[in-house]
């Protein structure tokens, strides 16, 4: 049994001291280039994505920005994205596929953005064209959710082949408040909701969401940096060299099948988890 | 032998239809838009429209379909697939046995082969009277099989949403079914498909940001409610009143996302006019 309950690790996830996406790539990547724009009308701070090397490698790196102080915070609208944002990572993935490039993402957002100009543009079309795209890139696509996994937000960067959850991350369908919200009218039953909604990552790898759990230091992520780096490091190393076996066709082929038996069910608990 | 079987289908189709919630038996019905009453037999002349205001009152899947196929075409796909309670939600597996029981439905889409003046295609209506017609896994599922059947037999596909978006109670298997969707669809487009996606009042949510955004193709019902995040939620956000018109069909026409409007009693012959253009070489 996990030493956190499944609000807890809500509580850990959300946590902006946690290393976030600008903190993964200034750690395990050089020559770091960012990409900015959608080439139709904008830029979203919100999606920080670019061309780096991994151990040498070039490749697509993307990923949610929540910031780190406040000024950062709204510019990056808490690291909710607009359809601009979606609409600069299906450049940037395309980008990567003409050039044969792995694709990197880093999972961390309470979900897109709701606003009146996020909705007049497209946030449903923009959402939708990412699912579509991802699902059919002939290069490998890793995705680590290493903070919150909010709904439809989060799988807009998430259609991979392997997707791999930092130990006290959370992946759901909507943040447990507006779950709490919807099923039950009452917001404020969210730790109730973080009970039943399965939403830790021992929960999705067991549902067969997620492939990997990647061990966080004992008191969790933002207590080590350099220790979570490490890790995550060696995982994306283990998973792109497994993936360089396969060739285009057959990622896109692992990667859709996967996700088409995505609705089983969880089978039920065992003792090994991390 | 064929007639027999086919008027048989055509039964059961009306049945089905007939006992959707939107055939009552009052004499009057009140518009839930306008809230002007209006005989129920006007309102039936009109297909569920509101004879004072246009209104387009939700309705049923067989219902839809009754209005849309040619008669003796129908043929429904997957009929038995039967939704799944992943996480052992509390409550879920009584709601749907409940909800089977009063719609007849077993989940929110019916899946049907069948004719529009003719031309050949597979179609698949989400149903709002069962849970708001969200997408859990077998949804998900039905619309998945609707494009893969679709790819096999080289027809086009035909999408009629109706939606409230991800199913809660199936929590992150209903959010995998937006990837497993618009996978399909992705699949079936890149193989040379012709997919027509149908909105309808309301489609919101996963549903909006998945297969149904991604038609070669996209219509929409007159008023509409279309989009990602709820109008409720956007106006907590952003702590202001949203516009009138807001979010509806005629406003995403204007911001270039939507094809055509059409009126529920055109469904048949802007469906059959598109089905025929893309028929091979043009010819029906
Ligand atoms: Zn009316």
């Amino acid at each position: 049994m996990s030493r956190y309950t499944p609000e807890e690790k809500v509580k850990l996830a959300r946590r902006p001291d946690r290393p976030g996406t600008a903190d993964f790539i200034g750690a395990l990547f050089t020559d770091f280039f960012e990409q900015r724009g959608d080439r139709l009308c904008g830029e979203d701070g919100s999606i920080l994505g670019g061309i780096a090397r991994f151990h040498g490698r070039p490749v697509t790196v993307i990923g949610h920005r929540k910031g780190k102080n406040l000024e950062e915070n709204l510019t990056c609208t808490f690291g909710m994205p607009s359809p601009e944002g979606y609409r600069k990572a299906q450049r940037l993935m395309r980008q990567a596929e003409k050039f044969g490039r792995p694709i990197i993402t880093f999972v961390d957002t309470p979900g897109a953005y709701p606003g009146k100009e996020a909705e007049e543009r497209g946030q449903g079309e923009a959402i939708a064209q990412c699912l579509a795209l991802m699902s059919a890139l002939e290069v490998p696509v890793i995705s680590v959710v290493t903070g919150e996994g909010g709904s439809g937000g989060a799988l807009a960067l998430a259609v991979a082949n392997r997707v791999l959850m930092l130990e006290h991350a959370v992946y759901s369908v909507l943040s447990p408040e507006g779950f709490a919200s919807i099923l039950w009218k009452d917001a404020s039953r969210a730790d109730e909701a973080c009970g039943v909604m399965k939403l830790t990552a021992q929960d999705l790898r067991r549902g067969g969401i997620v492939q990997g759990v990647l061990r966080e230091p004992e008191d969790g992520a933002h207590t080590n940096w350099a220790a979570v780096f490490r890790t995550v490091d060696a995982a994306l190393t283990k998973e792109l060299a497994a993936l360089d076996k396969l060739k285009g066709p057959a990622l896109a082929r692992q990667r859709y099948e996967m996700f088409r038996a995505m609705g089983q069910g969880l089978p039920p608990a065992r003792e090994e988890e991390p | 032998m064929n007639q027999t079987f086919s008027r048989r289908r055509d039964r059961l189709l009306t049945y089905r239809a007939m006992r959707e919630g939107n055939i009552t038996s009052s004499r009057r019905t009140k518009c839930a838009a306008c809230g002007e009453e209006s005989p129920r037999l006007e309102w039936e002349r009109k297909l569920q429209v509101c004879p004072k205001c246009g209104f387009h009152a939700p309705v049923g899947a067989y219902y839809r379909l009754s209005n849309i196929l040619d008669p003796g075409s129908f043929q429904e796909l997957e009929g038995n697939l039967s939704p799944a309670d992943p996480l052992a939600f509390p409550g879920y597996s009584a709601k749907l046995a409940g909800l089977e029981e009063e719609t007849g439905l077993k989940d929110a889409a019916v899946t049907a082969l069948g004719r529009v003046d003719g031309h050949k295609a597979v179609f698949s209506v989400l149903d709002s009277r069962f849970l708001m017609g969200s997408m859990g896994t077998a949804v998900g599922e039905k619309i998945a099989r609707a494009a893969e059947y679709a790819e096999k037999k080289k027809l086009p596909l035909v999408i009629f949403s109706a939606s409230g978006g991800a199913r809660m109670q199936e929590g992150i298997f209903s959010l995998m079914q937006m990837a497993k969707t618009a996978a399909a669809i992705q699949r079936f487009q890149s193989r040379g498909g012709l997919y027509l996606s149908c909105l309808t009042h309301p489609t919101t949510g996963g549903v909006t940001a998945s297969f149904a955004s991604l038609g070669d193709i996209m219509l929409a019902e007159p008023g509409a409610l279309i989009g990602f995040a709820g109008p409720r939620v956007i106006e907590q956000t952003i702590k202001e009143k949203l516009p009138e018109g807001f979010q509806r069909a005629e406003y995403l026409l204007d911001h270039g996302f939507l094809d055509r409007i059409v009126p529920r009693s055109e469904w048949r012959s802007v469906l059959a006019q598109l089905l025929a253009l893309h028929e091979k070489g043009g010819q029906p």
